[in-house]
């Protein structure tokens, strides 16, 4: 772990999380701090996502389904057992882990696409139990009172300590990606990317590294939700298992470079702030699924590698200090 | 004993819909190991086409299947050169993704353009009785229509030059190619089959059942599990397939709500695969 601390990589995110730790407490803004908070979430999201689609090379159409649970079942904590905010976070995300464990061990015995389509199964069974399971509220949710933020120190304190704490998730995302893809279990993984027969011969044990990285991909998005959800006071089925969002992991990772985890970072920020701008202006407002497909279309026609792929090609030498 | 006769009725009728939702996306699965991600949205494109022929036009529903066909192969031959043809041959993930954005952008412009709300067609065909029970008529129709278009596909693939070469192409391309065979034009000709039989499906499920621009999602799904269980490319699999998931969802309905039941049947999806890793039908991959 210390001969981490010796790569300029780790320093470099560690700058990038106290700048965006930092940016919006100097001066106190708070629109850049809600924007920034979003930036967080997408980073998150799509880091984990490109631990399984950039490392192991398979796509998981399902990744908002972590979100999602985690969400409800930190807002159901927090709702029914008055539990307080960090133990319910750190429950979900054991709990989703867990049992992405179990998911995992079952479709991940699926090859390549079948995998891909099996995970759209995983998303229809999850929400079909949540839509009929009465103590999450079914369809119309669970709604929190503000009481929760008492304490906290009330709501506009309570925004911000969510906010270092969302900022602290994206941190140990991109550790997390960096961690793993220097580590054997990492070289493994994008063994199985390359050629996951290849792989098995050369003793690399598939099935449980593909589980595994199914279930770490799942833990910080959980908490990640958790805390989403928990700002917003309120969730219900349509908000916490938005296919879009699940879509628009996938594009961030492409657009960035799978497999890179700078690239993705870089690609969620860039993303976001494209998605904030086109929201806003009215030509865009109702195109916002038609411009993510026609931009993952492009990548992945034209420049299959990624932002990365391309300042790679063009500045080899980054490649020794960006991961 | 009438009422489960009844049942099994039913499931074959609506199973034979399913089967013919399927075959597009089972043909361009079989012929060129695509996984088209845009079938559902073709299937919507179906429905609002006969919508508009019949708003618009007057025609009669059966009568606009003909357009359909004609406007989806052309879809689909443009569909092939938009996001297909540069993903033949490489990894399937590629193609899986390339599919996904068209889907994506044509999903944008349907809910921009008629939003999320529900449009239905009225078509008036006698129903047949039996006893207490009587079987709507458009749905006998459109099962026997989708026998019918599965045993022309069937004839089609057998019987024809054209069909032995997309036979050939999906048994091996590097082969077709060398005796002479225009392995891309099979390859879009292919497509272009496989998204006119998506808009069909679409005009006969729009005669059935109310619909939204987001409806072609579940047969998709449903689409996928009819692969794994009748075989790649295969119009006659399909329908079996089709028929078997359609007795499978008379058989739990009276059990579970509703929503469970797509989740039963990819519970069954990923039973089959894992029990045949390869597919059920490995032999005849490619074989058609």
């Amino acid at each position: 772990m210390l001969s981490m601390l010796r790569r300029p990589f780790f320093w470099i995110i560690t700058l990038a999380v106290v700048a965006f730790a930092l940016a919006p407490v100097y001066g106190n803004d708070v629109s850049l701090r809600e924007s920034l908070l979003l930036d967080a979430l997408y980073i998150t999201l799509a880091s984990n996502l490109n631990l399984i689609l950039g490392y192991a090379g398979y796509v998981n159409f399902g990744s908002i389904v972590f979100f999602g649970l985690g969400g409800y079942i930190c807002v159901w904590l927090v709702n029914s057992y008055s539990w307080p905010l960090a133990p319910s976070l750190m429950v979900a995300g054991v709990c989703v882990s867990a049992l992405a464990l179990i998911f995992g061990l079952g479709i991940l015995r699926l090859r390549g696409a079948f995998f891909a389509l099996a995970t759209i199964g995983v998303i229809e069974a999850v929400q079909a139990f949540v839509e009929n399971f009465t103590p999450w509220g079914g369809s119309a949710g669970i709604y929190l009172s503000s009481e929760i933020f008492r304490p906290l120190g009330g709501p506009a304190h309570a925004l911000w300590v969510i906010y270092f704490m969302m900022v602290a998730v994206m941190g140990l995302s991109l550790y997390l990606s960096y961690a793993i893809k220097t580590s054997k279990f990492g070289l493994g993984l994008l063994a199985i990317g390359q050629n996951e027969d290849a792989a098995a011969i050369l003793g690399v044990p598939t099935p449980l590294y593909k589980a595994l990285v199914y279930s770490v991909s799942a833990f910080l998005p959980a908490i990640a939700g958790g805390l989403y959800f928990f700002k917003s006071a309120f969730i219900q089925p349509s908000d916490a298992f938005d296919l879009s969002l699940s879509t628009e992991a996938l594009v961030v990772g492409m657009l960035g470079g799978q497999g890179t985890v700078t690239g993705v970072a870089i690609g969620a920020f860039l993303y976001e702030e494209l998605r904030g701008y086109l929201l806003t202006s009215s030509t865009f407002a109702n195109f916002q699924l038609v411009v993510s497909g026609a931009l993952l279309l492009l990548i992945v026609l034209f420049f299959p590698g990624g932002l990365m792929g391309f300042i790679y090609s063009r500045f080899p030498r980054t490649q020794k200090v960006l991961e | 004993m009438l009422g489960i006769f009844a049942s099994i009725i039913d499931g074959v009728l609506v199973g034979l819909v399913y089967g013919l939702a399927a075959m597009g996306l089972t043909l361009i699965w079989g012929v060129m190991d695509v996984i088209n991600l845009t079938h559902g949205v073709m299937i919507v494109a179906g429905m609002f086409a006969l919508f508009l022929l019949t708003s618009a036009l007057g025609l009669n529903p059966y009568v606009a299947m003909l357009p359909v066909l004609i406007g989806g192969f052309l879809v689909g031959v443009a569909l092939y050169w938009i996001s297909i043809h540069r993903m033949v041959g490489r990894p399937p993930l590629m193609s899986l993704l390339s599919t996904f954005a068209v889907n994506l952008v044509l999903i944008g412009v349907g809910t921009a353009v008629w939003g999320t709300a529900l449009f239905n067609v009225e078509v008036s065909v006698p129903g047949i009785s039996m006893g207490r029970y009587t079987f709507p008529g458009a749905h006998i129709v459109a099962a026997v229509l989708a026998a019918v278009i599965a045993a022309v596909l069937y004839l089609f693939l057998q019987h024809t030059r054209l069909g032995k070469s997309v036979r050939a192409v999906a048994n091996n391309r590097e082969a077709a190619e060398l005796v002479g065979i225009p392995t891309t034009r099979v390859l879009a000709i292919s497509v272009g089959l496989g998204v006119a039989l998506a808009g069909i499906s679409g005009v006969l499920i729009a005669t059935l059942f109310p619909f939204t621009v987001l409806s072609g999602d579940g047969y998709q799904l449903k689409g996928f599990v009819v692969t794994v269980l009748g075989g790649f490319g295969n119009p006659v699999g399909a329908l079996l397939g089709g028929v078997a998931l359609g007795l499978l969802e008379g058989a739990v309905t009276p059990f579970v709500p509703v929503s469970w039941t797509l989740v039963i049947e990819f519970v069954l999806f990923v039973l089959v695969l894992i029990a045949f890793p390869t597919g059920i039908f490995r032999s005849r991959r490619g074989a058609l």
